[in-house]
């Protein structure tokens, strides 16, 4: 997995929310056996028109929103199925740290495994982002995962919760089946002990 | 011995905890594992670059569901890429020892569908699925829920997943449903009162004596949309109904383990006094025949309704949202939900394509006949032993001579990944679980209902109270 230290990136602001994993990536782009190549989908339904042109009030088809490797957007995000398509897509399209008031758990815990950050801020702050990538929309934000923040120049600094366990894997980029192979003994053991106590499931 | 009263899920996550870090990071066994060609293939392909096996073949069950076509299918699959995928998951499960229904099997339905009717699902397991309606199996009485496709890649080589405790809600429905109100509009009526996010975080026990009053069926559909209100797993404690469901069904425990397995399964019941997270409370006799108006499950509303104005809510990012809702699903404030005309209509879905389902339509159906300004009214079972089930009975021949197209099991419309969906603009009454932009059709309109309110609906033509019909 790609490692997570630090980013620094221009931010772009999806004022939406609840947005859905159908948003995200409709079904049609599922039909794939790849990981690779869903950027160009992301959004597809509010990002083009129906014969392929851009839509030119998505905030992505925006300078320099473009370029964004940031998205603020708002309460619930990643709602809906499990597809880690959604997560794909997003860093297909270059998308490394998503920042809202909640995040939906499937989502959220996807993206983690695809070398991507979501931090959940109070929505005050994140109000306070949204504003400040609209109004000076080319300065970009700074995270810094070992410490926690998101500064942007000297005009504020937020800190963010992150689970340890998390934390760690981002910024080694651990792969979680290695970790968990190292700990075969440990299964092996379970499974012999559940063998007396649950017969019929084996 | 440990003597804290514990919740159901409390028990169930104890008993498969391999290993707890320092963190409260665990390690967790997981039982059962489905599997559908959707969220499977990189798994499958992460496994082999790799050099991995799986784990637990028998612990593991794959079908094919989201991407087959519901008409005929003699001439197997005409989309390619719907053919690769379901192709790439019949030769993985080859190679990877693991049992699979193909699209000729008769036990091949939606893979929520299948699991419980072969008895695979069981009350105090650990069920996953590259599926977020997984939360369907804990109808059960199991810890049953949606994962990623590099989650389900974790699983099959590991058979565990590395997980913290979820908090614990309880939403305890006392009472008795009144007449025309099913399990659906009990779940409807529930998203309304938490929201989307009223459970994220959260693991979700149903219980109470309207709850308990449900079949397995009507267990699994409140389950299933556990995940609409943003809890990852739903579940409610196994008694009697669960145990006389399981009994027989080909993958159930058999002779002596089944008697060891149902005295196991009798201690997993939440017990006297253990605490919650969160309570929440409803009474049956307030749930009316409930459809949604908006393009998120929370936006319910009781048919008697009309649609809402931005003004009525009072949080600002709501009130845009709901603009935003109104301008999408062609609505105006202040409409009578019951004078919403309607273009297609979708009976099916992990939701609500059991049998039980389908006996509510035909009775609502039978000797009636589609409006003529319905373009399509599907009947899509959830599987070929419901197919056939619906058959036996006579509810075939009772939909298809009201009208409706009697189709082959699978996802469908649900999420329209394959053929089945709705054009821009057209509007639906469905029996699926999800109502966001785009999900039946880009530019497509659904409104989410029980099987019997999307039946009368199907008959009149536009959504109506099902209690006027009866």
């Amino acid at each position: 997995m790609q490692k997570f230290t630090t980013h620094s990136g221009i931010a772009a602001p999806l004022r939406m929310m609840n947005v859905d994993t159908d948003i995200i990536i409709p079904k049609q782009f599922l039909r794939t056996i790849k990981r690779t190549g869903l950027g160009v989908h992301a959004f597809n339904d509010i990002r083009y028109n129906e014969d392929g042109s851009d839509k030119e009030d998505f905030v992505l088809n925006k300078e320099p929103y473009r370029q964004a490797s940031i998205l603020i957007t708002g309460e619930n995000f990643g709602c809906g199925s499990s597809r880690e398509h959604a997560p794909w897509a997003l860093a297909d399209m270059g998308i490394r740290v998503v920042i809202a008031p909640s995040f939906a758990d499937i989502f959220f815990n996807n993206s983690f495994k695809n070398g991507m950050l979501p931090i959940a801020l109070p929505q005050e702050q994140v109000d306070q982002l949204m504003n400040e990538a609209e109004e000076n929309p080319g300065t970009p934000i700074e995270i810094d995962l070992e410490k926690q923040t998101i500064t942007r120049g000297n005009k504020f600094s937020f800190p963010f919760e992150i689970d340890p366990f998390r934390k760690h894997c981002l910024l080694n980029g651990l792969d979680d089946i290695g970790l968990t192979l190292q700990k075969g003994k440990e299964i092996s053991t379970f499974e012999d002990q559940d063998k007396q106590k649950r017969s019929w499931l084996y | 011995m440990n003597s804290k009263p514990r919740t159901l899920f409390e028990k169930i996550w104890d008993d498969h905890v391999i290993h707890t870090d320092e963190n409260g990071t665990s390690l967790i066994y997981i039982d059962r594992h489905l599997v559908h060609e959707v969220t499977s293939p990189q798994a499958f392909e992460g496994l082999r670059l790799a050099g991995r096996k799986v784990h637990h073949p028998h612990g593991t069950l794959a079908v094919v569901d989201h991407n087959v076509p519901t008409t005929d299918r003699a001439n197997g699959i005409d989309d390619p890429e719907s053919r690769l995928q379901v192709d790439t998951l019949m030769e993985n499960c080859e190679a990877f020892g693991v049992q699979v229904f193909d699209i000729f099997d008769k036990r091949q339905g939606i893979v929520h569908i299948i699991g419980p009717e072969q008895g695979f699902t069981q009350p105090g397991m650990t069920i996953v699925c590259g599926d977020s309606h997984t939360s369907t199996h804990g109808a059960f009485g199991a810890l049953a829920f949606g994962i990623g496709t590099s989650e389900v890649e974790h699983v099959l080589a590991t058979q565990t997943l590395i997980q913290k405790p979820a908090k614990s809600m309880r939403v305890t429905v006392d009472g008795t449903l009144p007449t025309g109100v099913t399990a659906k509009d009990m779940i409807l009526a529930i998203i309304g009162e938490i929201g989307t996010a009223g459970g994220t975080g959260h693991v979700i026990e149903y219980a109470g004596e309207a709850v308990r009053a449900l079949s397995m069926e009507g267990r699994m559909t409140i389950c299933n949309m556990s995940i609409e209100g943003g809890a990852r797993a739903g579940m409610v404690a196994p008694d009697q109904v669960t145990f006389d469901y399981i009994k027989g069904r080909p993958m159930a425990p058999q002779g002596a383990d089944w008697d060891k397995a149902v005295a196991y399964w009798k201690t997993l019941a939440t017990d006297e006094g253990a605490v919650f997270d969160k309570e929440v409370s409803l009474r049956a006799e307030d749930i009316a025949p409930t459809v949604t108006w908006g393009t998120t499950p929370e936006d319910v509303l009781p048919i008697t309704g009309a649609v809402p104005a931005p003004s009525d809510f009072d949080d600002p990012n709501k009130q845009q949202s709901v603009e935003r809702m109104l301008d999408y699903m062609g609505l105006n404030a202040g409409t009578k939900l019951t004078d919403i005309a309607l273009d297609k209509i979708f009976i099916g879905s992990c939701t609500n394509a059991r049998i039980e389902d389908l006996r509510e339509v035909a009775k609502i159906a039978d000797g009636k006949k589609v409006a003529d300004t319905i373009k399509l009214a599907m009947v899509v079972p959830g599987s070929g032993l419901v197919k056939e089930q619906a058959e036996k009975e006579g509810i075939a021949d009772i939909l298809i001579e009201a009208g409706f197209d009697w189709r082959e099991p699978g996802c469908s419309m649900c999420l329209a990944m394959n053929a089945d969906k709705l054009e821009p603009g057209e509007r639906c009454a469905s029996t699926s679980n999800r109502n966001f932009e785009g999900r039946q059709g880009r530019g497509g309109r659904t409104h989410l209902m029980s099987p019997a309110m999307a039946a009368a609906a199907a008959i009149t033509g536009r959504l109506v109270d099902v209690r006027e019909l009866a």
